[in-house]
């Protein structure tokens, strides 16, 4: 009973954390529920025995994800909308109404497939050990492109983030304008 | 564990819900990209779920697939953030229905 209890607990702070990030105004905020929704993911793998997977959902959502959305929203930050302007799309109630759609259909049939009631056989685990063997022998080539996606996404990251050359460039002109009279002097 | 796997599954549909709500509803596109990623947790959910009340779990094939599937969800991100910050670099609003150049 107290792991039941844990997790229609773990549940609901999970659903109200996501369902905050996604209504609150502001973009900190919605980034900040949203890493708190994370969390609660980590914790409901931790209680379904899923202690690397947990691990490491809370390293990549909560360690590097969360604060990646924060940097890219304080490097947009101009694009915050004034008090008066809508955040939402003009049809957001149609929009609102196909996710409820979408959630009774899912809901449906789950609820009424027999075979999903079933309970938990128990004594079912994923020691570390057992991941990394796996890892190293049978998915070894899934592990090694794995590592070859995160390279090309890191550099591809850093090529779409940086500065295009042909673009104009406002500030940097003013510094060019400012450093040529000082070339003058030292060249007189 | 005495929760029966069906309620795994509805917290799973309420996030994917959620996050697909928040994906076509909000008009900033980081809040977008965090819906996106809600409604990936949601399926990774299902097959720790799966996993977990399946009956062969030293398979560990969900644990893997999860595990994959994170480190992907991680460059989707970079790179997804990325862009938006490039878009808003040249067209100064990051906001999805503003970037309408190719509209009719």
């Amino acid at each position: 009973m107290p792991g039941e209890i844990a997790f229609y607990l773990i549940a609901l702070f999970t659903v109200a954390f996501a369902a905050a990030a996604m209504t609150l105004r502001r973009l900190v905020h919605c980034a900040l529920c949203a890493a708190a929704a994370f969390a609660g993911l980590a914790m409901i793998y931790l209680q379904l025995d899923a202690e690397f997977v947990g691990f490491a959902q809370l390293l990549v959502y909560v360690g590097a994800i969360a604060i990646l959305i924060v940097f890219a929203v304080l490097l947009t930050r101009g694009d915050e909308v004034a008090p008066g302007n809508k955040q939402s799309s003009p049809s957001w109630m149609a929009e609102v109404a196909v996710a409820v759609l979408v959630l009774a259909a899912m809901a449906i049939a789950i609820l009424r497939s027999p075979s999903l009631h079933r309970l938990a056989s128990p004594g079912a685990a994923a020691p570390v050990k057992r991941i990394g063997e796996e890892l190293m022998t049978r998915y070894i080539l899934p592990l090694e492109m794995v590592g070859v996606l995160l390279t090309g996404a890191l550099l591809g990251a850093v090529v779409i983030a940086m500065r295009d050359e042909s673009e104009p460039k406002q500030p940097e002109r003013v510094v060019s304008h400012l450093s040529d009279p000082k070339e003058e002097v030292v060249s007189r | 564990m005495s929760t029966p796997l069906s309620h795994y599954l509805i917290l799973s549909a309420l996030l994917f819900s959620i996050g697909f709500a928040g994906a076509v509803a909000r008009r900033s596109a980081i809040i977008v990209l965090i819906g996106i990623e809600l409604m990936l947790n949601a399926a990774n959910l299902n097959f720790i779920a799966f996993w977990r009340y399946g009956t062969h779990p030293e398979a560990l094939t969900g644990v893997m697939f999860v595990l994959f599937s994170i480190a992907i969800a991680a460059a989707e991100a970079a790179v997804g953030l990325a862009l938006v910050i490039a878009i808003y670099r040249q067209r100064k609003t990051a906001q999805v229905d503003r970037l309408d150049s190719l509209r009719g």
